[in-house]
């Protein structure tokens, strides 16, 4: 490991920053427009260089591949003061470094509330029973013989951009908005599981509940009405192609698209048909939302619709100086399809209509792009999601009005950066 | 009714299904039979639960409050514990027994929990110092907060005021000033972000 980690330092010499640094140094930048010429010859073109004439790695060196050193500032972070230890925590995926919408796995946000447990397809055991008219226990291998299918969602933690219902508080989007992945799930839908189990006992489904339980010890139990688990929820055991990560539930882990990160049990292994919601510590204590009156919302299951630019942002300054400029971010909406998404660089005197990348998918992020020339003046940047119920994203002035300050859930404010003249960005509310 | 299934999975037994079943509704449907003191629950509290949560249930650094914070839930910093803010009691015995104490879960027997939770109502002052708690006088015990929860009601509050109708897109307002800002706060763990090139390197 550590002879490779050598080995391709001498392969490739020059790391993109000594590259930024060396394009600068020769006093063109990568500032340089069409119009900016080019006064010294590059070595790096009239110079053969070691990549050019050596070999790289041979095919067997990598059996399981990670990013190229280059880019080890895209990780996931941990915020320490967040939270009393690491255990019962969040962290953030890096959303400012990130493009398209598939989340990688290796890179996707984790929050547990045990911990991350490992759990072998061969003890997996998932039992469903309660109302039922035969309760029945599963293993891995029976849950492949379902038929399959294959979506994709954003999973959103329901706490995400939380810190910031009081004020402008971390500094970057990977920290205010980075509690989010988007995945394409493959698994088999719930409706399937239970179908098996037979819900002739259940009666009338508009009244019944399905508590939904992990096998690690927090056991983060859920009470999801029956009519959501009949429509769309699925039980996943893949993600971006390959077996769910442990820290995302591995072998199996439940798939409630559109709704709070918290409901999508991880490890799951029991689910029960109820005539009650089991109002759990996860739907009472936690995942209620406290209203300026002091009472609180219960079952906010939906995440609505949201927004985020991701570039230029605290932690992905301007760094090419005048001109062109790609001005970028995720959309998304817990009630369907993203529709447009509107950009302001004003601080939202005008907005004008940002490109999405792709047609919004129901319930999965959406990439949108907003090309401009820079002028080197102050931005004020925000963005403005709108889905395909009518739906437009609130400012966070309008969402205070309706809850104060204390829901600690459910934040989809519109987001501003402040970009100063010398690119750098920072979060700020704004008048 | 839905259509009959593959014949895939076997039928779970009464043991394994009594084994994973511990979900306690709030009108006491899951309750074991069983009870606990105060009196014992103090004593267990203090051996098992204290070093995170307090002698008196009242945390300790980052560790949740359990007890007090009456009265908070409308102010700037509501104090949400279970005396304060949980609705049902079957809540609290249901987590206790399933994932406390935390790194040694689902070792308390259901005697245990039951003086554990009887332990958590006395530091809230909602029973006496002699009261005992048992499954047949669960319900009886009343939660300040019972009432504190309404149904998700954005469908009338909110999403007929966020509507696409009234977006605006030119002259939306005059100023814009700056009223908070996160560099000022300071809190943000970031290591290594690239720096901006400043406008004299063009």
């Amino acid at each position: 490991m550590t002879d490779k980690r050598i080995k391709t330092k001498q392969t490739h010499p020059p790391s993109r920053r000594a590259f930024l640094r060396g394009a600068a140094a020769t006093g063109a930048g990568l500032a340089a427009s069409a119009a900016s010429a080019q006064t010294a010859p590059d070595p790096l073109i009239t110079e053969v260089q070691d990549w050019a004439s050596g070999t790289g790695d041979g095919v067997d060196a990598t059996p399981y591949g990670l990013p190229i050193e280059f880019e080890s500032d895209v990780i996931r972070r941990n915020v320490a003061w967040l939270t009393a230890d690491t255990i019962s925590s969040i962290n953030f995926t890096p959303i400012h470094a990130l493009d398209g919408t598939i989340t990688p796995q290796g890179c996707a946000f984790e929050r547990h509330h045990s911990g991350a447990i490992e759990l072998s397809k061969s003890d997996y055991r998932l039992m469903i029973h309660g109302l039922v008219d035969t309760p029945l226990v599963f293993t891995y291998a029976d849950l492949e013989r379902f038929p399959r299918i294959n979506k994709t969602f954003f999973l959103e933690c329901a706490a995400n951009t939380g810190m910031e219902w009081a004020g402008a508080q971390l500094n970057g989007a990977q920290f205010t908005h980075g509690m989010i992945h988007n995945m394409e799930y493959s698994g088999v839908s719930l409706r399937s599981l239970l179908s098996e189990a037979g819900l002739s006992a259940a009666g009338d489904f508009k009244d019944k509940w399905v508590y939904v339980e992990g096998a690690d010890a927090s056991s983060n139990g859920r009470s999801i009405p029956l009519e959501k688990a009949l429509d769309d929820v699925m039980i996943a055991f893949k993600a971006n192609g390959e077996a769910l990560r442990k820290e995302h539930g591995y072998p199996v882990r439940l798939v409630v698209p559109g709704w709070e990160g918290n409901m999508w049990v991880k490890w799951l292994r029991r689910i029960e048909i109820t005539d009650q919601a089991i109002e759990s510590r996860e739907e009472t204590s936690k995942y209620t939302d406290t209203l300026e009156d002091g009472t609180a919302r219960k079952w906010t299951w939906v995440m609505d619709a949201k927004s985020v630019v991701t570039s230029p942002s605290p932690q992905a300054p301007i760094t090419h100086g005048k001109g062109p400029l790609v001005i970028t971010g995720l959309a998304w909406s817990g009630r369907g399809a993203i529709t447009g998404v509107d950009v302001t660089i004003d601080g939202g005197k005008t907005w004008q209509k940002a490109r999405l990348a792709a047609p919004g998918q129901p319930m999965a992020l959406t990439r949108f792009y907003l090309d401009i020339d820079w002028d080197g003046s102050e931005m004020y940047l925000q963005s403005r999601a709108h889905d395909d119920t009518g739906y437009v994203q609130p400012t966070k002035t309008q969402l205070r009005e309706v809850r104060g300050l204390n829901s600690v859930y459910h934040n989809n404010c519109i987001q501003t950066w402040w970009v100063k003249k010398n690119g750098e960005a920072e979060n700020v509310e704004v008048s | 009714v839905l259509a009959a299934g593959l014949g895939v999975g076997r039928a779970a037994l009464p043991e394994e299904i009594a084994a994973w079943d511990k979900d306690i509704a709030p009108d006491g449907t899951g309750l074991p039979v069983g009870s606990g003191s105060v009196e014992y629950g103090e004593e267990i509290f203090s051996e098992t639960c204290a070093s995170c949560h307090g002698e008196f249930a009242e945390g300790v650094d980052n560790w949740p409050t359990l007890s007090g914070g009456f009265g908070t839930l409308d102010r700037e910093d509501p104090v949400k514990t279970v005396g304060s803010y949980w609705p049902y009691l079957s809540t609290t015995y249901d987590y206790i027994r399933r994932s406390m104490p935390f790194g040694g879960a689902q070792t308390l027997s259901d005697d245990d929990v039951y003086a554990m939770v009887a332990y958590i109502l006395y530091s809230n002052d909602l029973v006496d110092d002699d009261f005992v708690l048992s499954n047949e006088n669960f319900l009886e015990v009343e939660m300040p907060n019972a009432g504190g929860f309404i149904v998700d009601d954005r469908v009338v509050t909110e999403y007929p005021h966020f509507t696409s109708e009234t977006a605006c897109y030119e002259d939306c307002k005059d100023t814009v000033e700056i009223t908070m800002r996160a560099a000022v706060l300071d809190v943000t763990p970031i290591e290594d972000t690239p720096e901006p090139v400043i406008e004299a390197t063009q």
